[in-house]
């Protein structure tokens, strides 16, 4: 029950980082350009926030998710590729940081699962109406 | 003869249910007994710093640039701020590791200089230099995400170790020895 | 006093179920045994034992009896009754209660009315029922007893933790765990049709009211519980892909499709030891759920009650539970013939498509969910969310809603697509035409598709009603049809809110005003407020939709004190058309305040598509029950007569 609180916690929380300094530029601040702020909207709801975890840094209040919102702004507004940003991010903190998985060798059966998947249905049901087609 | 064949191939299809479930359950134990390590490891060991140039943090102390790290002798590169509680916590095992010769960096996160003045006269200060990190830009470049945390950066500015949270007593030792290797 | 009393309701109710799990067991072998006789009132006064025991934990729970140490650490003599009497639910000890005592009264309520199955198949029924509830009553008893004393006697409680004390937690929890118990049921009849090689349309319709009412609660739970986190976590989102909200999706796609099959199986005598199989899994998904949420061995934003070691004891449970049925599975399903043969295009094989693409987009779910936990096994740490489960889970389910426009105009058997064409001429246009207007908006793919595919669903949906006497029709064809409506209304507002949601995130004065969209937003003014254990800063704007009459929207910042807990409260403005969401952020050092603000059309067809399917499935069910009742009286009338010819 701690541990529930205390993720409860981090995700609610501002105060628990709770440092006086202005936030970042674009952390509560949206991109001037609509086409560029669509871009780094969209790159960072499946960007993982480093502290609430459960969560997009799009949907936390925590300071770090400010910042990188702030960062994820400024790079896209510099004309980064949203694409390059995630690498940059996974570079650092690994594929965890990203909710958008790679295709790997470590990933792949995510991947061939919904063809896994309609493969395995289309066997099934191939001999139930071949035989009761009639 | 040829009716029982499909039938034997049948009966084996039907226990596959179950062998996945099988699994499946292994896999939900390996979940519940497996250590929870929660922390996000930085994937930056082994490279190099960014280059980067942090203005001064407080009064009377240099701030922090690539080439004060880059400068031969290894670091320990401490990423604090005068906010966070275990930061407090951490001070007399960071005066420690300076008495044995480890120097410490210091790089604080959204701090204001009167803040960090009052942090280091009540905790003492180990550092010989903090650089001042407002947007957290130099923790994303480091693959930091939180602090307190503490890098040890060789005398060519690769990042070599990284220890998450705060430094206990007990883990002294062992920063000392990787800040040795990171010497060698 | 009451709470012995409740805790002696508890053991005797385990003894009984013990005695239940004998009886029926002893009834496969010779029906004529005195124990098999009594495993119907066995079950009735298990349900009733259980029920006394629930009752005096609420009852502990509201005169807020200390001594008992779930109270203490859950309650306060201080709180609203309305949070004292959820809090006996709102913890971990008194939700396991409820969900045996559901689990009881349902076992109860089938040994007290179905009469329509062999005997034999109704006992095996109720000692699988008897099995399953004996684990999780060892559970209670042994590892989370909630009627524990404290010796001394505390002066107050702990109180109730102050996220949990929101209208939400006297409804959203119970709603779930109905729906998750309710496939209990489901489970237990599919084993003790398995267990007397009963699987008929006979199984099918007595299993089919347990199905449908488990389902209506998991629909009402999962779309209460998206509503509940969209205002409440204050940034406007409604579904995360996190573990906990998948894990309640997974028991409501098993059930999705239990539902559709056992009609199959109840009309045309098909698809049996499939029915069988998700009877199986639908509730394995729902301890799959449970386990998820209690173990906490998934990280997600709406934790509770994690505990590692209760995840142990819910695992257990789960492999003896579904590992003992899987294996029953196994040695009886080649016994269970296939069933009637259909082609193609006929009305199975419209429900088959929907059964095989509903089990996909559940494979997808929990792939997805625990893929995390795969990659961890081999040192790895990876993310799954939005951006794989999305695409991944239309792959299943758009070509599924693209059938359920044609399925239920199929006849059953055989048809063909030339008879329905026609019919089918005015969705086709409209979707045509919807997809060709929004392709020219810059609108991404899915949301497209999803917009195309809804318009063309709201009237496809309706077309069954298309020349029939609205007055003679059926309770459940318009439950199928008000459920078919209300998907395509979800959809409507899912495609909606991703395509045309508007975001503002301004830095305002007091007095600025803020265009969003059709909206002119006025910033009035920033006063502390006090609650009863927070204060909050709330912001008045005044909205004006339009030029039209100005709104009041209150956001609130709150700070809880005990704990000191940061939480926002979003305020919103809700039109036939959409929503306007607002909230108060922080103050800047200048002195102006963060304000995010959200215009979004048609979000809230989400929710009330969410609602139209459960009152959908709630009419089936009122016209399946009064069929039934209906029928249970002929025969028993003729039973009547018989027994007075006799005479």
């Amino acid at each position: 029950m701690k541990r529930a609180l205390l993720i409860l916690a981090l995700v609610a929380a501002p105060a628990l980082a709770d440092d006086s300094m202005p936030a970042a530029p674009y952390a509560y601040v949206q991109l001037e350009n609509p086409a560029q702020e669509a871009k780094a909207k969209a790159l960072m709801e499946t960007i993982r926030c480093l502290q609430c975890q459960g969560q997009s840094i799009a949907d936390s209040d925590a300071q770090i998710a400010g910042d990188l919102r702030s960062q994820v702004r400024i790079r896209i507004k510099n004309g980064e590729d949203p694409e390059a940003i995630r690498s940059w991010l996974v570079d650092r903190y690994g594929d965890y940081v990203s909710f958008a998985p790679r295709v790997n060798s470590l990933t792949w059966p995510l991947f061939a699962a919904p063809l896994a998947l309609i493969g395995l249905a289309f066997v099934l049901l191939r001999r139930r109406f071949a035989k009761g087609g009639a | 003869m040829t009716a029982a064949t499909p039938q034997a191939t049948a009966r084996w299809h039907l226990w596959l249910p179950l062998v996945l479930f099988g699994a499946f359950v292994v896999l939900l134990l390996y979940g519940l007994l497996r250590p929870a390590d929660r922390d996000i490891k930085s994937a930056m060991i082994g490279k190099p710093l960014p280059q980067f140039a942090l203005r001064p943090a407080a009064e009377g102390l240099p701030g922090l640039s690539f080439a004060d790290m880059a400068d031969g002798k290894p670091k320990l590169l401490n990423i604090f701020a005068s906010w966070c509680v275990p930061c407090a916590a951490e001070a007399p095992q960071l005066a420690q590791l300076r008495a044995s010769g480890v120097e410490v960096v210091g790089v604080a996160i959204r701090d204001k200089p009167d803040d960090l003045k009052r942090f280091l006269t009540r905790n003492g200060n180990p550092y010989s230099r903090i650089g001042a990190d407002d947007a957290s830009a130099i923790q994303f470049e480091i693959g930091s995400s939180g602090v307190p945390e503490s890098f040890v950066i060789d005398g060519k500015g690769i990042i070599r170790y990284q220890h998450i949270g705060d430094i206990r007593a007990d883990q002294v030792a062992t920063i000392v020895t990787k800040v040795r290797e990171a010497g060698q | 006093m009451i709470a012995t009393l409740g805790l002696a309701a508890l053991w005797l109710a385990a003894a009984l179920a013990a005695l239940q799990l004998l009886g029926g067991f002893l009834a496969l072998r010779s029906p004529e045994n005195p124990l098999a006789m009594a495993v119907r009132p066995i079950a009735v006064v298990q349900g009733g034992l259980v029920a006394v025991a629930m009752i005096c934990l609420v009852v502990v729970f509201c005169q807020t009896d200390l001594s008992v140490l779930l109270v203490a650490m859950n309650s306060h003599s201080a709180k609203p009754l309305l949070y004292k009497f959820a809090g006996a639910w709102g913890n971990h000890e008194g939700s396991m209660l409820l969900w045996v005592t559901i689990m009881a009264m349902a076992g109860g309520f089938v040994a007290l009315v179905e009469r329509r199955l062999p005997e034999p198949t109704i006992l095996a029924t109720l000692a699988a029922q008897a099995f399953v509830s004996l684990g999780f009553y060892a559970f209670l008893l042994f590892a989370s007893n909630p009627f524990t004393r404290l010796d001394p006697v505390p002066v107050e409680g702990q109180g109730l933790n102050p996220l949990l004390q929101d209208p939400g937690l006297a409804f959203h929890p119970p709603t779930l765990y109905i729906g998750y118990v309710g496939l209990s049921i489901a489970f237990s009849f599919a084993v003790g049709a398995l267990l007397t090689r009963a699987v008929s349309p006979t199984f099918a319709r007595a299993m089919r009211p347990w199905v449908l009412g488990a389902w209506i609660f998991l629909t009402l739970g999962i779309t209460f519980g998206s509503y509940w986190a969209y205002y409440e976590l204050g940034w406007g989102g409604w579904w995360f892909w996190d573990p906990v909200e998948n894990a309640s999706l997974m028991p409501w796609l098993a059930a999705t499709a239990l539902l559709h099959s056992v009609s199959v199986l109840a009309a045309r005598n098909a698809l049996r030891a499939w029915t069988v199989m998700l009877g199986v899994v639908a509730f394995s998904m729902s301890m799959v759920g449970t386990f998820l949420v209690r173990s906490g061995i998934l990280i997600s934003v709406h934790a509770f009650a994690v505990d590692p070691t209760r995840g142990q004891f819910i695992l257990a449970l789960l492999a003896i539970n579904i590992g003992a049925a899987l294996t029953i599975f196994a040695l009886r399903a080649a016994t269970v013939t296939e069933g009637e043969r259909f082609a193609l295009t006929s009305r199975e094989g419209a429900l088959v498509f929907n059964n095989v693409m509903l089990t996909g987009a559940l494979g997808i779910v929990l792939i997805g969910t625990l893929y995390p936990l795969v990659a961890e096994t081999m040192g790895a740490q990876v993310s799954v969310g939005p951006p794989y489960f999305n695409p991944a889970t239309a792959i299943f389910v758009l070509p599924m809603l693209v059938v359920l426009a044609i399925g239920p105009l199929l006849r059953w058997r055989r048809d063909s697509m030339g008879r329905i064409g026609k019919l089918l001429l005015a969705p086709l246009a409209l979707g045509v035409v919807a997809l060709g207007l929004f392709a020219l908006q810059p609108i991404h793919l899915l949301p497209l598709l999803g917009l195309g595919l809804a318009a063309a669903l709201v009237v496809a949906t309706l077309i069954p009603l298309w020349g029939r006497n609205l007055r003679t029709l059926k309770l459940p064809t318009w439950g199928m049809v008000m459920a078919h409506f209300g998907v395509a209304l979800a959809l409507a507002g899912m495609a909606s809110d991703s395509a045309f949601t508007s975001e503002k995130l301004v830095a305002a004065n007091v007095g600025d005003k803020v265009e969003l969209g059709p909206w002119s937003i006025t910033f009035d003014r920033v006063e502390p407020v006090p609650g009863p254990n927070w204060t909050a800063l709330e912001a008045t704007l005044h909205a004006s939709y339009a030029g039209g009459e100005p709104i009041e929207l209150k956001p609130q910042a709150r700070a809880f004190w005990s704990p000191p807990q940061p939480t926002t409260e979003s305020a919103l403005a809700t039109r036939w058309n959409g929503q306007l969401y607002t909230v108060l952020g922080e103050q800047a050092e200048d002195g102006r305040w963060q304000l995010r603000l959200w215009w979004k059309p048609f979000v809230t067809l989400i929710w009330l598509g969410g609602m139209l399917v459960a009152l959908g499935g709630f009419l089936a069910l009122l016209g399946r029950v009064a069929s039934d009742l209906r029928r249970l009286v002929a025969i028993d009338k003729i039973a009547y007569r018989r027994t007075r010819q006799g005479r």
